[in-house]
């Protein structure tokens, strides 16, 4: 058994294919933290007063908030004032413009990233907003969705086009005082992904933004709010990847998603920032708050998302349940190997009637990694006969890494059904065996299990994504066994 | 095809196998049978690379190679294949994805095309009548949920599959009722040829009224004591086992 596990071990160190850095002259803020920086960020970005104002707002509070402490990770205190908190490829006159006029160079790291910005791709059926670092750099298919009214650009443009829909829905899921990564970005955030559906439109392509860290010291601060108004569809994907250095970055984003009268929002997550090396030297620092409002009768939100990268993950993409008969769900699968950390899990608050919400988490723990599920479910004392299952698995491999289950539930009214079911399992050396035995090496024996395992997250995937994220299990995984 | 020479074999600083030897011809059966704590599964184990054991002496070459050399997946790719005793459950994993990558593995390795689905569907549908599988077995996780003998059967379905040149069977019978242990047999003797090697492991005569063996031999305390013919399997259930392992060794008397 011990031959087996050094043997595995030769396959380690697994690639971290996106690791590489684009050679692009950037400009940036210097390092540091002051209401000066967020004054400049606003300048930069020539945003409205009220903008500003709200920035300014969070800024003094996140000054009176100290780093939350409750998440099972572990990291060296962060110091604020060593980020710089703005960095953009240079000769950007403002926002993304026709793919003619990008630059070759940042054309070439999407390509290589697998991303189609072209939109000859259009096989792909993807339109993608590209975040590179602070800015939106490409932004494809937006004439085609302006046709059915459709809103899809960098946030920084809806800034100065839709001021009217911003004041109205940003903050309004989550506040700047909801905790204090949400307060940092919501001080300094730089762009992010804008998405109205108006009523009755079914979005007709998938949405995508892909974020990319390239510059160095640079933190990432990124916000989206997505809108479906009224019987309105959409599905949005985003992926994110990063450059390997060896010093922690931080990204810090907030999401916002409001879902009315029957609107339906699907969101999809593969998040691939760059994990550290295998002695946990660098690494990516994930701190991000997502959450949904299922403010109309009969809407639906749906997260699902594939966490493989980032040295610690922190996130609980959460679902707010006002509308009667509304459906929350969140998918997840996370995977931690070498010495990453996650902390990741989701909060259903059943505030309506017959509200009902659905928590799969797939846990996949290797190498010397930590990995959590925290969840909440709580259902409001008004929240007559509402439903939730949850199912928490997690599966182990080899012997140094750790799974843990936190979940929290808060029951205020009688009618409530609530079902938590939780397992814990390893790859077992019988099921290795069994698959090599049958021809099978083991990168493909692992690859082919651990697929299996978290099979019914990644049918929630759209199919363009479901084979990336197969492909990427795969890879965080290689060698892991023992 | 298979030659088995002093081979010695321990798990954990114990010995199991003692010094095992053994020649199968190319269309020969040989069933191997044993008391419990032989050495009958090791040698199975053994055979098929399974990680593990510490062979300390002896050699084991297979079609003119250093089995012993090899990768377990690599000695699956040139034919040898392992029945197992206890399948394992793969869960989310559908059967029919597991036997279309077995199958491709060995195409692979034999330079051949991967099949597509369509040709595998055809492929694995002839097979299924052999075991008579239902093709709604194809879609169920591996063995998952299966009985004792839909798990056995669906070994002698990847069997067929994989048409390999040395089948290790390991109690392909226990845990089968008398109509499970008829269809496996019959799948088990349509796969009999004259380049097949088919090496069966068992505790009981009842297998071998099945699948009828030309050579039997009896391992205890990690050597073959005693090789005969089908003859011999019969003798053994009317006395026991005790009457061969209590006796002088094979080779050791005077």
């Amino acid at each position: 058994m011990a031959e087996q596990k050094q043997q595995i071990e030769e396959f380690v160190p697994n690639e971290y294919s996106a690791g590489f850095v684009t050679d692009i002259e950037s400009e940036s803020l210097p390092v540091g933290l002051s209401e000066d920086i967020v004054r400049q960020i606003s300048k930069i970005k020539g945003e409205p007063e009220f903008l500003l104002e709200w920035r300014l707002e969070a800024y003094r509070h996140w000054l009176t908030l100290e780093t939350p402490e409750w998440a099972h990770v572990n990291y060296p205190e962060i110091d604020y004032q060593e980020i710089s908190y703005y960095s953009a490829p240079k000769d950007k006159k403002d926002g993304p413009k026709s793919l003619d006029e990008v630059d070759p160079e940042l054309l070439r790291t999407y390509e290589k990233l697998g991303v189609p910005l072209e939109e000859r791709a259009r096989l792909a059926g993807v339109a993608v907003d590209a975040v590179f670092d602070s800015v939106s750099v490409a932004n494809t298919f937006q004439d085609k969705l302006a046709e059915e009214g459709i809103l899809f650009m960098p946030f920084s443009k809806a800034v100065k086009e839709h001021p009217e829909l911003l004041k109205k829905y940003l903050g309004s899921v989550v506040s700047y005082r909801d905790n204090y990564y949400a307060a940092l970005n919501s001080a300094v955030f730089s762009d992010g992904s804008f998405v109205y559906i108006p009523k009755g439109v079914r979005c007709p392509m998938e949405l995508s933004t892909y974020f990319r860290i390239n510059a160095a010291n640079t933190g990432q601060f990124e916000r989206t709010l997505i809108i479906a108004d009224d019987d309105a569809y959409v599905s949005y994907l985003e992926g994110c990847t990063a450059p390997m250095r060896d010093e922690n970055q931080l990204h810090a984003a907030v999401v916002e998603l409001v879902a009315m009268e029957r609107a339906e929002i699907k969101y999809s997550t593969v998040q691939n920032w760059y994990p550290g090396d295998e002695n946990g030297v660098g690494g990516i620092y994930n701190f991000v708050t997502k959450r949904a409002a299922c403010r109309g009768e009969s809407s639906k939100v749906s997260w699902t998302q594939v966490e493989t990268g980032s040295a610690i993950t922190w996130k609980y993409p959460s679902v707010i349940l006002q509308g009667d008969n509304s459906i929350g769900e969140f998918y997840s699968v996370a995977v931690t190997n070498n010495l990453q950390q996650a902390d990741t899990g989701t909060k259903m608050i059943h505030l309506g009637k017959n509200t009902s919400s659905t928590i799969i988490s797939k846990g996949i723990s290797a190498g010397r990694s930590s990995n959590a599920y925290r969840g909440l479910v709580r259902v409001g004392p008004n929240a007559e006969n509402a439903r939730n299952y949850t199912e928490c698995d997690s599966l182990l491999m080899g012997d140094t890494c750790a799974a843990h289950t936190f979940p929290y539930i808060e029951v205020k009214n009688p009618s409530a059904q609530v079902e938590h079911e939780a397992s814990t399992s390893k790859i077992s050396e019988d099921q290795l065996f069994y698959c090599k035995q049958r021809g099978m090496d083991t990168e493909d024996a692992v690859s082919m299990i651990v697929n299996g395992f978290c099979k019914e997250v990644i049918h929630q995937l759209p199919m363009e994504f479901a084979v990336e994220a197969q492909n990427l299990l795969g890879l965080s995984l290689e060698g892991s066994v023992g | 095809m298979l030659e088995i020479k002093n081979l010695h074999a321990s798990v954990d600083g114990k010995d199991i196998l003692k010094g095992i030897n053994l020649t199968v011809k190319p269309g020969q059966v040989h069933a191997i049978m044993g008391p419990n704590g032989a050495g009958k599964s090791t040698l199975s184990n053994v055979l098929a690379g399974r990680d593990g054991y510490e062979i300390t002496q002896g050699s084991v070459v297979f079609k003119d190679e250093d089995l012993l050399d090899l990768e377990a997946e690599e000695r699956a790719r040139r034919g040898v294949f392992l029945a197992f005793q206890y399948p394992v459950e793969i869960h989310g994993v559908s059967n029919i994805y597991l036997l279309k990558a077995a199958v491709n593995a060995v195409r692979e390795h034999q330079g051949l095309d991967e099949l597509d689905a369509m040709d595998f569907l055809t492929l694995v549908r002839e097979k299924l009548q052999l075991v008579k599988m239902n093709e709604e077995f194809l879609y169920r996780g591996v063995n998952e949920g299966f009985s004792g003998g839909e798990k056995k059967r669906n070994e002698i379905l990847q069997m067929a599959l994989l048409e390999p040149a040395l089948a290790i069977l390991d109690e392909t019978d226990s845990g089968l009722d008398i109509d499970a242990l008829k269809t496996v047999s019959e799948g088990v003797n349509a796969l009999r040829s004259q380049d097949r090697s088919i090496v069966m492991i068992t505790h009981y005569q009842r297998l071998l009224d099945y699948i009828v063996p030309d050579f039997v031999h009896v391992l205890s305390d990690g050597q073959i004591v005693k090789s005969g013919d089908k003859e011999l399997a019969k003798e053994l259930e009317s006395k026991g086992y005790s009457w061969v392992t209590d006796a002088p060794k094979a080779g050791q008397t005077a």
